[in-house]
């Protein structure tokens, strides 16, 4: 992979939206003047089975088309899937987690056995409640995702999502505002602490 | 930053599946008879959803089977209209004896493919047995290494197909294209569409003033004179396919070869590929390159008709190749593409590079860079003698012993 090039590795649970949050994501780079790519892993699909799903985004062409294996940056939507699936599997010491949690980093790091800087904690789950209504975490974490990257630009990301979403919720604009909400609360919330 | 390259394209992020329907929502071909089969169904999915929304006015077709599909997709050929199916694996099986039939009629269908596992045991993942199987059938075929490959690779197959007056198919690689989202250029509908033309078939069933009869016996008078054609209106389908190619980089500034060769001129070693893989080999190529080694890449991307003298010309000056299908065979010897390339060289006198099989890949087992680099690293050690080249197929990440 070269040097430039940014993987992600999204866990979830099959309903969850990791699928959906990766093509979200990528869309939402493209806007910002990124090569992207957005894949989900296939295998039998079961509702509440865990599935991962993967983006890989480049400020080059990225002709690359085998499998995200060393992550750079690891989502998990549903913190219990952290007792049965290795998610820190291929996370090098500089790969980062950030994890749907109402615990603090530290917790995290303990539970996941790695140092608390790789560590990054958003409570998507409350958010999502709180501003949509409904707990998907997917689109809050987002904007935590954006966050931690660091290098993205969150407006750029913001009007995506809202063109996006204009078109679909034409009739709802309370579900654009919700949405929008979220990922900028995630943005700002998600901490190392 | 992404950038486009045609003055009026439009940037988007999409599957290999989606780009796939919307080349064929912008062709808008008369008819469409298909039977949804993984990881091909979106293709016709979404294309219907263009049917039912009254974006094309195409008559859609469902069907019972692929076997129907193929029936009346070339029947509606012979009828006189520009027809298109999709399909993938256990239905292009299916298919079979359909498939020989357009060739044979010289009907211009063209088909959007998703390369997948053959049964038994079944399996849903990308390899390319499936149109290996076919390779022969009399369909010219056109493999992509992306999604802007598809796209781009079905807008020209139709105007290939109906130059060369054979059926045509595109192909992806199998979840691996079809299903991974990326950034394409899109063409706006109208530059599609000119660029396509209109359909003006020499001659139509329903064409009344002129009758001819189509399908009838053909016994031993005849029949070999025919297959004679077809074999022949294979070779010389490479000129319009050339031309075509021509007039799309003129067009839209993308140009496309029957092969795309990656810093192979100036190369000692090349990695020779079909598909989303020769993608992954680029990336091994540049590290190579960095170190000094004289590594390059042989994409083929029209594989039927196969372009001898070409590749032989490209692959002469080579000390060691690896030629990897994704894709064996059960015939005791070698895989396709290995066989295509061997007797390429062979036939144009070129004997000099040694020339080593890996078979990958199949029911989409991972094939990556490191996977990739044991290759280049194999072809390296045989160009400079230190290793024997194997002499039987040698197989990539899968457990033997």
């Amino acid at each position: 992979m070269s040097a430039k090039m940014i993987e992600v590795r999204w866990h979830g649970r099959g309903g969850q939206g990791a699928k959906t949050a990766a093509l979200l994501f990528a869309q939402s780079v493209m806007a910002t003047g990124k090569y992207i790519q957005a894949f989900p892993e296939y295998g039998p699909e079961r509702m509440g089975a865990p599935v991962q799903s993967f983006n890989r985004i480049s400020d080059d062409p990225i002709t690359v088309h085998s499998g995200v294996t060393n992550p750079n940056f690891v989502v998990i939507l549903d913190p219990t899937l952290m007792e049965t699936v290795n998610v820190t599997d291929g996370v090098s010491k500089e790969g980062k987690v950030i994890v749907n949690t109402s615990f603090s980093a530290e917790e995290i790091a303990k539970q996941l056995g790695i140092d608390k800087a790789q560590v990054y904690v958003v409570n998507a789950s409350q958010i999502a409640t709180e501003t949509i209504g409904r707990n998907i975490p997917n689109t809050p974490m987002l904007g935590a995702l954006v966050k931690v990257i660091g290098d993205l630009d969150i407006n750029g990301v913001l009007e995506d999502t809202k063109t996006k979403l204009s078109v679909k919720f034409a009739k709802k604009p309370e579900v654009i505002e919700g949405n929008l909400a979220s990922i900028k609360r995630a943005y700002d919330e998600v901490k190392n602490s | 930053m992404i950038k486009t390259i045609y003055s009026k394209g439009k940037l988007a992020a999409k599957t290999g599946n989606e780009v796939m329907a919307e080349a064929m929502r912008q062709i808008e071909p008369d008819v469409v008879a298909a039977y949804p089969i993984t990881p091909a169904t979106e293709i016709v999915q979404i294309f219907s959803q263009f049917v039912a929304d009254g974006k094309v006015k195409t008559e859609f077709i469902a069907v019972e089977s692929e076997h129907s599909a193929m029936s009346a997709t070339l029947a509606a050929s012979a009828a006189g209209a520009r027809a298109m199916t999709g399909t993938s694996s256990q239905g292009l099986a299916l298919m079979w004896e359909m498939l020989n039939i357009a060739a044979g009629l010289r009907l211009p269908v063209v088909m959007a493919e998703v390369n997948r596992a053959i049964s038994a045991p079944i399996n849903i993942h990308g390899d390319q047995s499936d149109t290996m199987g076919a390779r022969d059938s009399g369909w010219i075929q056109i493999y992509s290494e992306n999604s802007q490959e598809a796209y781009d690779n079905m807008i020209q197959a139709v105007r290939i197909a109906e130059k060369a007056q054979l059926p045509a198919l595109v192909t992806t690689d199998g979840f691996i294209i079809s299903h991974c989202m990326e950034v394409v250029e899109m063409y706006p509908d109208a530059d599609v569409k000119d660029f396509i033309g209109q359909y003006k078939p020499a001659r139509t069933l329903l064409d009344v003033d002129r009758p001819y009869t189509l399908g009838s016996i053909d016994l031993q008078d005849y029949y070999f004179e025919h297959r004679y054609q077809l074999a022949e209106g294979m070779r010389q389908s490479k000129k319009a396919i050339a031309e075509v190619a021509a007039d799309f980089a003129a067009k839209f500034g993308r140009k496309y070869d029957f092969f795309e060769k990656y810093k192979l001129n100036d190369a000692e070693i090349a990695i020779v590929v079909i598909g989303s893989t020769a993608g992954t080999a680029k990336v091994v190529v540049d590290s190579l390159r960095e170190k000094g080694i004289k590594a390059g890449l042989l994409k083929i991307r029209v594989y039927r008709p196969f372009n001898v003298e070409e590749i032989a010309k490209d692959l002469a000056h080579l000390k060691a190749i690896a030629v990897m299908d994704r894709a064996d065979s059960c015939s005791g010897a070698f895989a396709p593409v290995y066989s295509d390339v061997a007797s390429a060289l062979f036939s144009a006198g070129v004997t000099s590079p040694k020339l080593v099989n890996y078979v990958y890949g199949l029911g989409g087992r991972e094939i990556n860079t490191t996977h990739i680099a044991q290759i280049y690293d194999d072809l390296s050690q045989i160009a400079s003698g230190a290793k024997k080249p194997s002499n039987t197929v040698e197989y990539v990440n899968v457990r033997i012993k």
